[in-house]
């Protein structure tokens, strides 16, 4: 098998891959770089259990190859620990009860972070679109959008 | 000893359980209706919470041991075939590949109550087990079963229960397609009396679809042996189970085989059965000498691991003008699959309304296509929209309200075992529903009479099930010396909250923080057992083990402090998580002051779950309103608002309890409109494979959902009063939907999933 070198920068930090170019950024992360917080619930981009982020937007890691990421920023769950929005929105969706097996919870969870990175005040409907690719078999998604719903307020709220 | 052995007996899914068990005859305190409790009942967030959400918590499908290998499954690609003959050696020279397993080199192990084999050569669907390869990764083992080379013969496969009952239907079996040879008959009364007296008949068929679970973490097993002992990571609901069936495949000790099962990402009963690819996988590791890792993908998600059996329901019942229910008969043919399976759907006629002429007949069938398992209630589902449907048709025949027909055919005992409940609301949760959904003055009083081609409606159903639990269930508490508190018991959590209720219910009891307790469950090997996690029957069994041992916790404490100053145990008591004397608040010491004086010694007691009351039937009962919008011009249906009002006991957690309402109801929506697995009645192979074509509930499907309870607790079953949630929450989802509908547009649908071309092909019929 072919290998090829490949650059781009992980949870802010730059890194460097020799790997198959047909990887699949998901096993990247899962196997190479034992990040596991992203999951796998389809494998061909029906589920959003792998959404990460790809220069700031959300997209499906089963569904990108290793030779796409040449240059590129990639995000994972925990690339966030640290960061404000994110943890606004954890602490929403377990104040929320918006997790139960927790399967789909960081896919919801990367997913929700990039619509309100590009958008602070997000309308329901504008919610339940950029949520509409992550499915969850256990809750009703109504504690989801509710989380998120939340996250947006308690953020636009200058007190907080 | 506060403690002795009973025979026990209770429901699990459709089944009566008999095990025996040792169960608590302390007399603990009973949280009664009037109980006021601190962390039970409130709306904890889930303890296991910080995990999921940070990504750092690890399922099965996380694990990762050092050198492991990976196996995937070849699968047939007929209905029905035979191999005539395997060829493994240009799959053996992949590189990379270890070893390939199939009926040639394996040895029989009975599988299916004994009617196949783990590797059978008798194929008899598509996706049945053919050979397994394990390799250094996944991937190399998916290359590699491609070239495997095997020749079949194709034999001919029948996919519709009704031509498989036939006699000269393709044979599955040679004993024939029927389950058991015959149906499943429960009668009481006289029937043909009762269809006599009856002043009104109706008469009418309707089907449902097979339904598959899907739960987010596919199914997977990560298998290790050292030297001939065995650990088993797998995502079950039921880790002895596993534990158990792994052992006796393997023809080894069952102390030699430990599961352990941490975090899962859901099962809805698809997990709940032992599957072949974790026995597949530990032969397989123990020829290669590594772990190995097997995980299956959506279409193995689709085909092999269990869905919801259809139904073909023909139903008739009787009444008088007076609304007097006097005869109900069901009729029912459903599919099994492959592999034996239990397809009948008639608990909820049996059940549900006071009638004293019932029959109900219930066919299985074997199919070829996947095998039927357990799902979210099963058989009720199914059986509740068909009963609901024509109870429905009945009122408006009589020209009677819903609501008030079944008000009066309301049980007030148990139709099946004549036995009183220990409790029953039902009727507070029909009033409570009703008023939420504003039943008297917001439906349709002509069904379909809203003008234009936007059509409102709303419609009702009525759940019964069981979820009473009972023991054997056990909980081991230690209490260590930092004064830190350890809860193990063999439970599961399937993500409905197990790990959260235990910490609450060991913290009301012991009265100290909740950061203060770690609970630790999912282990064969540590945890005192407790039964799967099935039957809504997890909460009410295990809660009541884990307040035994807290309150023999208690004892305990008190006897430490009493012997620490050096007095009697009456002068002591336990107040706040702190013991002093009676006399003097001022003596007070803390746990943690107490366990400091144990020197290295720590605390432990096991808790039992009390037994069930004799002479009683335990049922969580409910009903759900729905409110629907029609489009007659596209024929889509919109659910706005569903109200569930339901009697369960025992709250544990208000959050947790509304997660498990809200995620059935979805669940339920799903089945009464969107899911269905289509299989081509031509090839017989599944034409839904994926994710895409098999229709889920998305963000974008969520109605308004309002859950009510209108039960406090039912302190009769245990000291906790708890009765299960998991099922009752989609019973009757489905049933209210297509009742809804029909006051929508006026015309009855009779099949699910009801989807927009079914909706015009009624309208324009
Ligand atoms: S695993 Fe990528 S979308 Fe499902
Ligand atoms: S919480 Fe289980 S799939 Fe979403």
């Amino acid at each position: 098998m072919k290998f090829s070198t490949i650059k781009f920068e992980l949870n802010g930090k730059p890194v460097e891959i020799e790997v198959p170019p047909a990887m699949r950024l998901l096993d990247i992360l899962r196997e190479t770089f034992k990040l596991t917080g992203t999951k796998e619930g389809c494998g061909i981009g029906e589920c959003g259990a792998c959404t990460v982020l790809l220069n700031g937007q959300a997209v499906a890691s089963c569904l990108l190859l290793a030779g796409q990421l040449e240059g590129t920023k990639i995000t994972t769950i925990e690339g966030l620990v640290h960061d404000e929005r994110m943890n606004l929105l954890q602490r929403n969706f377990l104040e929320c009860g918006a997790v139960q097996c927790g399967f789909c919870t960081p896919g919801m969870l990367l997913s929700a972070y990039a619509l309100l990175q590009k958008d602070a005040r997000p309308t329901t409907d504008d919610i339940k679109n950029a949520i509409a690719g992550n499915l969850c078999r256990c809750t009703g998604y109504k504690q989801i959008i509710q989380a998120i719903q939340k996250s947006t307020e308690s953020l636009s709220d200058p007190d907080q | 000893m506060c403690a002795r052995f009973i025979k026990s007996k209770h429901f699990f899914e459709e089944g009566m359980v008999e095990s025996l068990a040792e169960v608590s005859e302390a007399n603990g305190k009973v949280w009664d209706e009037d109980a006021e409790l601190d962390v039970v009942g409130k709306g904890v967030s889930r303890i296991d919470g910080y995990d999921k959400v940070s990504g750092t918590a690890k399922y099965t499908f996380d694990i990762k041991l050092p050198n492991m290998a990976h196996a995937k499954i070849l699968r047939c690609p007929h209905p029905h075939a035979r191999i005539k003959r395997i060829d493994t050696s240009k799959a053996l020279n992949l590189k990379g590949v270890l070893a390939i397993h199939s009926h040639q080199n394996t040895p029989t192990i009975p599988w299916f109550w004994n009617m196949s084999q783990l590797y059978d050569a008798h194929l008899r669907y598509q996706g049945d087990e053919v050979a397994t390869v394990v390799a250094e990764t996944e991937r190399i083992a998916s290359e590699a079963i491609k070239l495997i080379e095997v020749d079949y013969e194709v034999l001919p496969f029948v996919l519709d229960p009704s031509e498989a009952m036939k006699d000269d239907a393709p044979k599955l079996y040679e004993q024939g397609n029927i389950l058991r040879g015959k149906p499943d008959i429960y009668e009481r009364g006289d029937i043909e009396k009762g269809m006599a007296e009856a002043d009104m008949i109706v008469e009418d068929k309707f089907s449902t679809q097979v339904e598959v679970h899907h739960p987010t973490e596919v199914h997977c097993s990560v298998v290790n042996w050292d030297g001939d002992r065995l650990t088993v990571y797998d995502s079950t609901q039921g880790i002895f189970a596993v534990r158990d069936t792994v052992a006796s495949s393997l023809k080894i000790p069952t102390s030699h085989v430990r599961v352990i099962k941490k975090y899962m990402g859901g099962g809805f009963g698809s997990k709940l059965d032992t599957g072949k690819y974790t026995v597949i996988a530990a032969l397989l590791a123990r020829e290669i000498g590594r772990p190995v890792r097997i995980a299956m993908d959506r279409k193995e998600m689709n085909q092999s691991v269990g869905n919801r059996p259809d139904s073909f329901q023909h139903l008739k019942i009787g009444a008088k003008k007076d609304g007097t229910l006097t005869a109900l008969s069901h009729y029912s043919i459903g599919s099994s699959g492959a592999y034996p399976s239990g397809a009948g759907c008639s608990w909820p006629m049996r059940s549900v309304y006071q009638c004293d002429n019932v029959k109900t007949t219930d066919f299985s069938v074997l199919i070829n296509a996947g095998q039927g398992r357990a799902f979210r209630a099963p058989g009720h589902v199914q059986g509740t929209f068909g009963m609901e449907s024509i109870i429905d048709m009945m009122a408006e025949k009589i020209g009677m309200d819903p609501l008030e027909f079944r008000l009066i055919n309301y049980a007030e005992q148990d139709q099946v075992s004549r036995q009183p409940y220990t409790s029953k609301k039902l009727r507070e949760a029909y009033e409570q529903g009703a008023k939420a959904i504003g039943w008297w003055d917001r439906r349709q009083k002509v069904p379909g009479g809203m003008p234009g081609p936007l059509k409102r409606g709303i419609g009702m159903a009525t759940q019964i099930w069981w979820g009473g639990g009972g023991p054997p269930a056990y909980a081991t508490m230690k209490l260590n010396r930092d004064g830190s508190l350890d809860v193990l018991a063999g439970t599961q959590d399937l993500g409905t909250g197990t790990y959260t209720f235990i910490a609450q219910v060991a913290a009301e009891v012991l009265e100290i923080p909740m950061d203060q307790i770690s609970v630790i469950i999912g282990d064969t090997a540590t945890c005192p057992y407790c039964a799967s996690s099935g039957g809504s029957t997890t909460a009410p069994s295990v809660a009541p083990a884990v307040k035994d041992a807290g309150e023999q916790m208690k004892e305990k404490l008190l006897s430490a402090a009493a012997a620490i100053m050096e007095t009697s145990l009456t002068n002591m008591t336990y107040w706040g998580g702190k013991i002093s004397l009676i006399s003097d608040p001022s003596t007070s010491m803390d746990i943690s002051a107490i366990m400091q004086k144990m020197n290295e010694r720590i605390l432990v007691t096991t808790g039992r779950r009390s037994a069930n009351p004799d002479g009683y039937a335990i049922n969580t009962f409910g009903a759900q309103f729905a409110e629907v919008e029609v489009d007659i011009q596209t024929g889509k249906i919109h659910v706005l608002r569903i109200v569930a009002a339901h009697d369960i006991g025992r709250v544990l957690n208000q959050q947790m309890l509304e997660n498990q309402f809200h995620g059935g109801i979805i669940q339920g929506l799903g089945f009464a409109l969107l899911e269905e697995r289509v299989m081509d009645p031509y090839t017989g192979t599944l034409l839904t494979m994926n994710m895409c074509d098999y229709k889920m509930p998305t963000m974008m499907d969520t109605p308004q959902i309002d859950v009510i309870i209108v039960s406090k607790s039912d302190p009769l079953i245990s000291d906790v009063g708890a009765k299960g949630i998991g099922e009752p929450a989609m019973i009757p989802t489905a049933a209210a939907i297509a009742n809804a509908v029909y006051n929508a547009i006026g015309v009855r649908m009779k099949s699910l999933p009801i989807t927009p071309n079914k909706v015009l092909d009624a309208l324009n019929a």
